[in-house]
């Protein structure tokens, strides 16, 4: 008998910090001590604290190791899995705010505590690889479910009740979706996966596809039920290799117990998924562009009507529906949808996954109840902004979305109030930005990926956001004025306004958001060619104060251009403008505060 | 797999083999092994203890713990029921390990011979 499940997360973050080798040292150092037959190495998906990679959990204990190493693997395997003294220094562990007493309950740990997770139920919990560990976590039960109890019409009337809503960003009542596909008489039609995740900073889909395939599976099989669809595509991009492996072992072992093909589950019904690779167009990830790819043509939109649930894929009636909102699915069937309905807001009923990245303590994947407040992710389950820099906003919905800032940290998350606000849910990207952060600069490096990503098809994307790009690039590099900044909005208005699809016409929102909240650093730009967060290069000087300067030649030493020359103990340094490329090590290198940016 | 029977007998079987994730046994065995334990002789006790379960049809799970405190009496196996009582056996081998492991988790009777009361007095 196994008396230890140590489990390994096996996602993209603690896969690129090494935990592969981590599982390798385990598996070696527990055949040292003898111990194979009664210590289980399970690789499983995302814990969602990213940030403590690699993360290895053990069981029956529920003890949480942070920060593992291939160094610490020995001491783990004789300290705990044989001696059993859990090794203190590498446990996860917060300071209880009352007692100020650590804590190791990974329950009551900040970060989770306040987290529900259904999307991400399975992941970290089992092995993504072994069907038979998601059937035992009630697998594919709702699919048994719905072929032996439950009429097409009763699914979809489950899914509307639900609330449930497209988690990919737009929002739109999944239900309604499903119920206009199914509506629609035709013999031929089709489930898509939208697994194109392509917002920077956003992996909640990846996550659920590495860490949990079967249950975005299932739940295709049981939307292609309601719909009457035979098959499914899961379109994916390439740069996922994990996860495309691990639905490739998934849609197999499926096959193979007979939860795909023909005559599923004695009842006749029949469903099949294929997988669709993409090579990473942001562009296919709106769905009249995704289902060009699918057909093998140049991904690129079509305007809409028709709309993809009348007229798909191959022409006929598709339903395509995020990898998110297709892992809520089973839960809903499972639990009724009342019980989804009990959590988060009126009109955005159950949790949504956020990916939580930039100037915050705690990068990772979050599961929060709609409804939370911005303030409750950012500062209790993010630890807020490090190094005690203060925050400056949230940026929301990736290149479509746009920013929140601290007089909007108390509303409720919801899909209304976002877009209330001027920003928007999009697919659960928030990247936090602090006073160190220039917002011209973050609106330009969104503006940078649109331009990159903008498929040509129609003139206001392909001109209209490679000149608003070159208008922030003048008003970061000092050649701006206030003409630019009207101009900037002008374009970015009529963008808004002409686009063919979802990409160009939310594509201004960045610049229009950042234009509104923080109008104060776009004329500093403009006007006095000066960025108050001393980002933007070309508008800063760097100079040494010679009252202040020791003389020691430090900064002379580390600049990489030889721009500053002086004496030792005689002369105060002087760096030399015209050499200068501000790359700022002298400043970070300085021990007197000597040296100064303007 | 031809019906939805076959599917939720799949489950129950996969279900115990994760079962100790979910800390869902009725009991939880622990043995001290700490380095007088070990000295003592813990390691045989852990080894019969788990070969007993993978033969029979016990719900448990089992775990080790450090130096409980009575280095003269290891070693020691803790036995802690659903409502958290626990029941603590001293000097124990390996056969009376099996022992126990028959009587107490599976027949549900404490094996009052071999535990620290009757043993000290």
């Amino acid at each position: 008998m196994e008396r230890i499940h140590a489990l390994v997360c096996a996602g993209t973050g603690c896969t690129s910090s090494n935990s592969a080798l981590i599982v390798e040292k385990l598996h070696e150092e527990i055949a040292k001590l003898g111990l194979e037959k009664e210590i289980k190495v399970v690789k499983t998906g995302c814990f969602g604290l990213c940030q403590k990679g690699p993360i290895m959990a053990i069981y029956p204990d529920k003890t949480f190791y942070c920060h593992v190493t291939v160094d610490d693997v020995a001491e783990i395997v004789s300290e705990h899995f044989y001696k059993g003294r859990p090794v203190t220094r590498l446990e996860m562990s917060d300071i209880d705010e009352e007692t100020k007493e650590k804590i190791f309950e990974i329950s009551k740990i900040r970060f989770y505590a306040k987290q529900k997770r259904i999307a991400l139920r399975n992941c970290g919990v089992i092995n993504p690889e072994d069907i038979n560990e998601y059937i035992a976590k009630d697998g594919y039960q709702a699919l048994g479910k719905v072929l032996t109890e439950m009429s097409q019409q009763d699914v979809i009337d489950v899914i509307k009740k639900s609330g449930l809503r497209g988690r990919g960003g737009g929002g739109f009542p999944t239900g309604i979706k499903w119920q206009f596909a199914a509506d629609q008489k035709n013999d031929e039609k089709y489930v898509i996966c939208n697994a194109d995740e392509g917002d920077p900073g956003a992996f909640m889909d990846r996550s659920i596809l590495e860490g949990d395939p079967h249950a975005v599976l299932e739940a295709m099989a049981i939307a292609g039920y309601a719909i009457g669809a035979k098959l499914g595509y899961v379109y994916i991009r390439a740069e996922y290799p994990i996860a495309v492996e691990r639905l490739k072992i998934a849609i197999k072992q499926a096959e193979e117990l007979g939860l795909f093909g023909k005559n599923i589950l004695g009842t006749g019904f029949q469903f099949d998924v294929e997988i669709r690779l993409g090579a990473g167009a942001f562009v296919c990830g709106e769905e009249t562009a995704l289902i060009m790819s699918i057909e093998g043509k140049r991904g690129m939109p079509n305007p809409k009507p028709p709309f993809p649930a009348v007229k798909g894929v191959w022409g006929k009636p598709t339903i395509i529906n995020n990898v998110e909102t297709f892992a809520n699915v089973c839960q809903i069937i499972l639990n009724g949808s009342d019980w989804f309905c009990s959590m988060g807001t009126k009109k955005s009923t159950g949790t949504k996954v956020f990916a939580l990245g930039g100037k915050i303590v705690n990068t990772g994947l979050v599961e929060i109840p709609m409804g939370t407040t911005l303030r409750e992710v950012i500062y209790e389950i993010g630890g807020g902004c490090p190094n005690n820099k203060n925050f400056k906003a949230v940026q929301t919905g990736g290149p479509s979305g746009g920013c929140l800032i601290e007089k909007d940290l108390d509303t409720p998350i919801d899909y209304d109030n976002l877009i209330a606000l001027g920003s928007m849910m999009g697919s659960g990207g928030m990247i936090v930005v602090d006073e160190d952060n220039c917002m011209v600069d973050v609106a330009r490096f969104y503006m940078d990926f649109i331009c990159d990503e903008s498929c040509g098809k129609c003139t206001p994307c392909r001109i209209g956001t490679k000149r608003m790009l070159e208008l922030l690039t003048d008003l970061c590099e000092g050649r701006g004025s206030m003409e630019t900044l009207d101009e900037l909005e002008k374009l970015a208005l009529s963008v808004k306004e002409t686009a063919l699809c979802g990409l160009g016409q939310t594509a201004p929102n960045p610049v229009l958001s950042t234009m509104r909240l923080f109008r104060d650093e776009y004329i500093a730009h403009a006007v006095d060619h000066k960025c108050p967060a001393g980002v933007c290069k070309k508008l800063l000087t760097y100079s040494i104060d010679p009252d202040k300067c020791k003389k020691c030649s430090l900064c002379a030493k580390n600049c990489p251009v030889d721009a500053i020359s002086g004496e030792v103990g005689k002369t105060p340094f002087v760096i030399d403008a015209t050499k200068c490329i501000k790359c700022g090590l002298c400043m970070t290198n300085c021990r007197f505060g000597a040296v100064v940016r303007n | 797999m031809k019906s939805l029977a076959e599917l939720q007998k799949l489950r129950d079987e996969a279900k115990k083999k994760i079962e100790l994730r979910d800390g869902s046994g009725d009991y939880r065995i622990v043995v001290g092994m700490a380095t007088c334990g070990i000295a003592a002789g813990a390691r045989p006790v852990l080894n019969a203890l788990i070969e007993e379960a993978a033969r029979g049809n016990y719900s448990c799970v089992i775990a080790q713990t450090g130096c409980i405190g009575m280095c003269t009496l290891e070693p020691i196996v803790e036995v802690f029921d659903k409502n958290g009582q626990k029941t603590t056996y001293v000097l124990v081998n390996p056969e009376k390990a099996i022992e126990i492991m028959k009587e107490h988790i599976g027949n549900g009777k404490i094996v009052e011979k071999y535990t620290v009361g009757t043993v000290k007095k």
